[in-house]
């Protein structure tokens, strides 16, 4: 079971800005263990931004980010009290999704 | 709809970039590098997971820790950070924040002790310990220390954990003094805190715990103690024994009056 993300939107004009901070142990497939055996990859595949129901924004990410990722992006047209919605999905299969509210 | 490749770490290691490219000092870099970090702290995602951990049933006793003693009565979290390490009548010996939670899951929940101080960092209920250290913390974030030094036993530790911190020895003939004792020194690129006095708000004890970007791990103050005993070359602390206590009664006592910004983000 994956740990909630802590998503932050904030307004400003018209623009929102986002700033979300991923738990995920972003394993690069790339390091062995203490025994010498190549610790097997395991990352963030796919991440998806919607804002009130329509998605603004999908990303596709790959083993070089970082481990507990933080992504910030910005949403025009957000108004307070929208809801912003992200999801991410990993390369085996586990996924979350969290909501936040406009402020 | 945009596809972006997004990258953290590549957004990070641009904007470290453009700030090499003006003449500053190391140390501002730095601060630099940090207050970018800061924004985004993963520490965060620790307090969530310690907050949640707190008002959890867990354990044989299916209890939660919301009855836990922390110096300020029980339940009271707010403040206790910053009177942490202190007496505690119950079990008769001065206790710091991480040793005390282990006894709240002892008493409280029911869960072993002994065999949490003896699980590594960053496993199991021992990663679990950290991360309700790092919220309870959190909770005392811009308040200023004042340790009690009113008990004969809280006079020992400080006294203990100022003969500690000079004490010489290992392979390298080196004490906490050798780094810690004088303003200006510092390890690789970083500053380090002179710790016989208040190294200032949010330095040194009122730092930690804090997350490290570099192994991207969180670190316990018992564990920051410990990997400076690794660096001198010493023995292996035990958790929660009385010597790291000692030493965290004779920081906390000489931060008096320095602000916590605990948890804190690290290289």
């Amino acid at each position: 079971m994956s740990d909630p993300m802590r998503i932050r939107a904030q307004a400003a004009g018209n623009k929102t800005t986002v700033r979300v901070l991923m738990s995920h142990e972003m394993e690069s497939g790339q390091r062995k263990d203490s025994s010498g055996k190549l610790v097997p990859a395991h990352f963030i595949s796919e991440v998806k931004a919607e804002h009130n129901g329509k998605v603004v924004m999908t990303a596709e990410w790959g083993p070089a980010v970082s481990k507990n990722p933080f992504m910030q992006f910005v949403v025009k047209g957000a108004a307070k009290g929208d809801k912003i919605k992200v999801s991410w999905k990993d390369n085996k299969g586990d996924s979350r999704t969290d909501e936040a509210t406009v402020s | 709809m945009k596809k972006l490749i997004l990258g953290a770490t590549a957004l990070a290691a641009s904007l470290a970039m453009t700030g090499a490219f003006a003449q500053k000092s190391a140390a501002d870099g730095i601060a630099e590098y940090r207050a970018l970090l800061a924004d985004g702290n993963p520490a965060e995602l620790y307090e969530a997971k310690g907050e949640d951990l707190w008002k959890k049933k867990r354990g044989p006793k299916n209890a939660s820790l919301e009855q836990c003693d922390l110096g300020q009565g029980p339940g009271v979290v707010k403040g206790a950070f910053v009177s942490l390490p202190r007496y505690f009548a119950d079990t008769k010996r001065v206790q710091d924040l991480e040793s005390r939670l282990v006894t709240c899951m002892e008493t409280l929940q029911g869960l072993n002790g002994a065999e949490i101080a003896k699980t590594p960092f960053g496993k199991g209920e021992m990663a679990n310990v950290t991360a309700l250290a790092t919220w309870i913390a959190a909770e005392s974030r811009g308040m200023k220390f004042n340790l009690s030094q009113s008990y004969a036993e809280e006079q020992v530790m400080y006294e203990v954990g100022k003969r500690l911190f000079f004490m010489r020895g290992g392979s390298h003939d080196f004490s906490c003094a050798s780094c810690h004792g004088e303003d200006g020194k510092r390890i690789r690129l970083q500053d380090l805190p002179n710790l016989t006095k208040n190294p200032g708000n949010g330095i040194g004890f009122a730092a930690w715990p804090a997350y490290r970007v570099s192994n991207g791990q969180m670190w316990s103050m018992q564990l920051r103690l410990n990997d400076c005993y690794r660096q001198q070359r010493f023995p292996y602390p035990l958790f929660g024994s009385d010597a790291t206590i000692a030493l965290g009664t004779y920081m906390g006592v000489n931060a008096k009056g320095a602000e916590s910004i605990a948890p804190a983000i690290k290289r």
